[in-house]
């Protein structure tokens, strides 16, 4: 049945974001994670590990966020996990996430000045001391403007998920395409309902970022 | 794990996947080719001295760094038909893959024009050079040094996010997984071995852009 794109359909809209917040929400703590790891991993004093990590990044970075989807979602079965399109986008999404998450905050990790590690051995603290008490201090401040920059592209990638069949925003609009027959006016809301979430946590990383150059 | 991996049969395919690569670099090339030329033209807008010029090119930046290039390209060929405005996907693809890449390139060109330190021109002045002559042996080359890597990497992460382009049926790389995947039924190998190839393109890309970077800013030659 065609009908009118009326305000009820953007109701609809809205309510087919929480999917994509959720979606978003779960990559980015995933991803948070296991970007942690990777970002130690890159960092410690074993060159073994280092490649190993570095390898991780690049395989992941160098693939389109679409394969990796694709590849989960029929991957996963053949492990033997029952796998629905959320579990494939959130599995795809997070490993995505993690690669980006680990190059930012290894270069946080590495932009605190040298001196500060040879300060704290200096002081007869142990590796794992200097990393907990001087350097995670720092480098936490340095990386959260680029971190939640970061977060633009995730809530920006899970429209992706859409192509997996998961309904989230973009997915929405889809259907919601199909019954009304008005692309454009609904293309044109779910895009001003992506961009007040993203340019919202761009705002946030700006004013972040002047913060703590202020402060410094 | 009862599966039974069967490579060999989507390897069948080699020559589609070798077509899908050329027209993977095809539309990336000409993308960044028009992408560039947009991304210089808003910021050269969005560094004037004129409000009224650089509140149109901010508001251009800013709405395509913040929305899904996805979002983007369902508007320009599912959207556009109802203004009259027709396209076949590739065009489609390519219009909307300029238009996001525009709004990137003319942030990076942009933080080039501003990386260039006002006293820097002013010495090549003070040296007697005209204002062109100052541009073309004193600006152009820090400007393009400044913004090579950044460029560099965009243009991958443009080639991957062509990938994006097979959801409206455009004619590239992923779009052959697609036509491969119907005839063998074999979804995860053929998503894999695309998935692979794009990992190929990339690490091909970044030696050729270090290799030139090497060459052009690091050995300097002689003039």
């Amino acid at each position: 049945m065609i009908r009118e794109f009326a305000l009820a359909d953007v109701g609809f809209l809205i309510l087919a974001t929480r999917w994509t917040l959720l979606l978003a929400l779960t990559a980015a703590i995933g991803g948070g994670i296991l970007g942690l790891i990777v970002a130690v991993v890159r960092v410690v004093p074993a060159r073994p590990l280092n490649w190993l990590a570095i390898g991780y990044i690049n395989l992941i970075q160098g693939t389109p966020l679409l394969g990796q989807l694709f590849v989960f979602f029929f991957g996963l079965p053949l492990l033997g996990l029952s796998v629905d399109a959320w579990t494939a986008a959130a599995t795809a999404l997070s490993i995505y996430a993690s690669a980006f998450f680990a190059e930012i905050w290894r270069g946080s990790l590495q932009s605190v000045p040298q001196r500060q590690w040879e300060a704290g051995a200096s002081l007869g603290l142990t590796y794992g001391q200097r990393f907990r008490y001087v350097i995670i201090p720092q480098a936490i401040r340095i990386s959260i403007p680029p971190t939640v920059g970061f977060l633009v592209q995730v809530v920006k990638n899970t429209s992706l998920a859409a192509l997996i069949g998961f309904v989230e925003l973009t997915r929405a609009s889809q259907i919601m395409t199909a019954a009304t027959f008005a692309p454009l006016q609904v293309y044109l809301v779910a895009a001003a309902i992506y961009f007040v979430i993203c340019f919202g946590l761009s705002q946030v990383s700006r004013v972040v970022e002047g913060r703590i150059h202020v402060s410094r | 794990m009862e599966y039974n991996f069967r490579f060999a049969a989507v390897l069948r395919y080699w020559d589609e996947i070798v077509e899908g690569v050329v027209l993977t670099l095809q539309l990336s090339a000409t993308t960044m080719v028009i992408g560039l030329a947009i991304g210089l033209g808003v910021a050269a807008l969005s560094t004037s001295s004129y409000r009224w010029l650089r509140l149109p090119a901010r508001s251009y930046v800013e709405l395509i760094r913040n929305t899904p290039l996805l979002v983007q390209l369902f508007i320009v060929f599912f959207g556009l038909p109802s203004l009259g405005l027709r396209l076949n996907a590739n065009d489609a693809a390519m219009i909307a893959l300029s238009i996001n890449l525009g709004a990137y390139g003319a942030e990076i060109i942009r933080a080039g024009i501003e990386s260039i330190r006002r006293s820097q021109i002013e010495a090549g002045r003070a040296l007697g050079l005209t204002a062109l002559q100052t541009f073309r042996h004193v600006v152009l080359f820090q400007a393009l040094k400044a913004i090579y890597p950044a460029l560099a990497s965009q243009f991958v992460l443009l080639m991957l996010a062509t990938s994006i382009v097979s959801a409206i049926g455009a004619s590239e790389l992923f779009h052959q997984a697609a036509f491969i995947e119907s005839r063998t039924f074999r979804s995860f190998e053929t998503y894999t071995l695309i998935t692979i190839s794009y990992l190929g393109l990339t690490l091909g890309f970044r030696l050729l852009f270090s290799a030139i970077y090497w060459l052009v800013f690091v050995r300097r030659p002689a003039r």
